[in-house]
């Protein structure tokens, strides 16, 4: 039954979805804890108008769909931190700008044969051999730099004006890990697809919570859940033959529930103080 | 000879704004070595922004900060003297970390990037921890704590950087009245071993018992002296607003509010015994 992965699109969708799992799952963790949940859809929304005006210049998709997806991060970021502006407001403004800039590009293309559905939602088959080894590189990069700065980003993730405070330059992790999003989710669009990226960095970091209260256990039980999720529903796609980005994300999600019904935390809530009897109220 | 020439903590002249609104003005305040200092003060006196100008987390709009010599925004070295004890930390208590690893986060600063905790480091944050008395919860996550014994975790790891000065905003938020005696019993013992200490507190009667010197704020510096001078001092109503009074008995001055302060916010509640 896997003489699917004597056909080349077939390896080459199997080796993206594994980078993918992997660096969506680690880059998740992150977006979970510090409740950036809603800048990661937003930063993958915001690629789209990059897509769109890849198309129109004949340029390389991913290198126009990472100039948007990095310049949204950048401008969330500093509507964030240094506006009045709510941070939810400004992405909201950044994302929905960004993709009517591209539905606008997408009407001037009418005529050309755009797989505009597969950037939306992703298609295995559109991944070419140039794709994967660059999404193969900037997913090194991206795990790579988590793995120099694994405390530093926890640190902020965790309490930022403490980081600050002893010496940690929160501000500037910050940017990073924004960029760090944005590269996630561009080396990932080509597969899941726009509107459906954000569930895998998302889903298999939440589940991976529901299981441990240990940071470094989350990272590494996301990391499986990520892989399994990409690889089993790449698998699923091709025998049910529908949509690979959408029975991707949709096994991420049955893992996620099975993640709730076995959680440990559902057990021990309420967390129960011990010694002192402050919650004696 | 000269060695301790170098306040710990300086500031002249220093005004700060959140937009419109004026924080401190022209406050102007000098902090030995070695001394242990509190500051009092009704709510929204400015005592959380004055902790954190010093800390350089916040820019006054006139003034001068300087810590150990140092403006207080110098990234480098001064982040490693300067131990920080927020009144609410502001963290999800849900995240998935242990007690100890959040001690050992306040050596993340002078570990620096890149680098990995040494045995060094973790010896250092194992210290911290039996300091408070919280060694036998070392493996918990946080959110399985008592407030008290949270807020003595970040005690723990502001002492894990092994500071020369220990800023603490209100320190006995949501510490129960028993583990408080033990508390301020640390912060004593602290100040005996040399530790500068700044402590912001509404807790009137612990102050006067424990620090050397009392700075009264709401908005400016009111009144700034030895406890006795200041707590005695009939202008600490300057301090609370009009219509609060203190009471000594014996050594432990009250408040009683005579009629509401214009402004709204109730004067310090007096000190629960």
């Amino acid at each position: 039954m896997f003489e699917i992965l004597g056909y080349t699109f077939m390896q080459r969708a199997l080796v993206a979805s594994t980078v993918i799992g992997i660096v969506t799952a680690v880059i998740g963790v992150y977006v979970v804890l510090k409740g950036m949940a809603f800048i990661g859809a937003g930063i993958a929304h915001a690629s789209f108008g990059g897509v769109a005006l890849g198309f129109l210049l004949g340029w390389n998709l991913i290198a126009t769909a990472s100039a948007f997806s990095l310049a949204g991060a950048i401008g969330i970021g500093l509507v964030s931190r240094r506006s009045e502006l709510r941070e939810d407001a400004a992405i909201g403004i950044f994302f929905t700008a960004s993709m009517a800039f591209g539905v606008l590009l997408v009407g001037l293309l009418r005529g050309y044969n755009v797989d505009l559905f597969g950037f939306l939602f992703g298609s295995v088959l559109a991944v070419t051999r140039e794709d994967l080894i660059l999404s193969a590189v900037l997913g090194a990069v991206v795990l790579l730099t988590v793995g120099l700065l694994y405390k530093e980003l926890m640190f902020i993730s965790f309490d930022p004006e403490m980081a600050q405070v002893v010496g940690v330059p929160a501000a500037q992790l910050y940017y990073l890990l924004l960029g760090l999003i944005a590269v996630t989710i561009v080396i990932s669009i080509r597969v899941v697809g726009v509107i459906l990226v954000e569930a895998l960095i998302v889903t298999p970091a939440a589940a991976a919570y529901q299981l441990t209260d240990d940071f470094h256990r989350m990272m590494a039980i996301a990391v499986g859940i990520g892989v399994l999720s990409a690889v089993a529903g790449l698998f699923l796609s091709y025998w049910l033959n529908v949509a690979s980005g959408a029975t991707i994300v949709l096994t991420a999600t049955a893992l996620f529930a099975l993640a709730v019904l076995l959680s440990p935390r559902r057990r021990r809530a309420p967390a129960r103080p011990t010694g002192e009897s402050e919650v004696a109220s | 000879m000269g060695v301790e020439a170098v306040p710990a903590v300086e500031l002249e002249n220093v005004t700060v704004a959140y937009g419109r609104t004026v924080a401190l003005e022209d406050v102007s305040l000098r902090v030995a070595p070695h001394e242990f200092v509190g500051i009092v003060g009704p709510n929204g006196s400015g005592k959380t922004t004055l902790l954190r100008t010093i800390l350089g987390l916040v820019r006054p709009v006139r003034g001068e900060v300087r810590v150990f010599g140092m403006p207080a925004d110098t990234v480098g070295p001064l982040r490693r003297r300067v131990g920080y004890v927020p009144q609410i930390a502001p963290v999800d208590i849900r995240f998935p970390v242990h007690v100890f690893d959040v001690v050992l986060m306040g050596r993340f600063g002078q570990i620096g990037l890149l680098r990995r905790p040494t045995a060094a480091d973790r010896d250092a944050a194992r210290r911290a921890l039996e300091r408070v008395g919280m060694q036998h919860l070392a493996d918990r996550q946080i959110g399985q704590l008592s407030g008290g014994q949270r807020q003595r975790v970040f005690v723990a790891r502001a002492l894990a950087l092994e500071p020369d000065l220990l800023l603490l905003d209100e320190p006995a938020t949501g510490v129960d009245p028993g583990a408080r005696g033990s508390l301020y019993e640390l912060l004593n013992r602290l100040h005996q071993e040399g530790m500068t200490i700044l402590m912001a507190s509404h807790d009137v009667a612990v102050v006067s018992q424990l620090v050397d010197q009392v700075a009264c704020l709401n908005r400016r510096i009111v009144l700034h002296g030895r406890p006795e001078e200041v707590l005695g001092d009939e202008a600490l109503e300057g301090c609370y607003g009009r219509g609060a009074i203190f009471l000594a008995h014996g050594r432990l001055p009250h408040i009683v509010v005579k009629t509401h302060p214009e402004g709204g916010t109730p004067p310090a509640r007096p000190p629960e015994r």
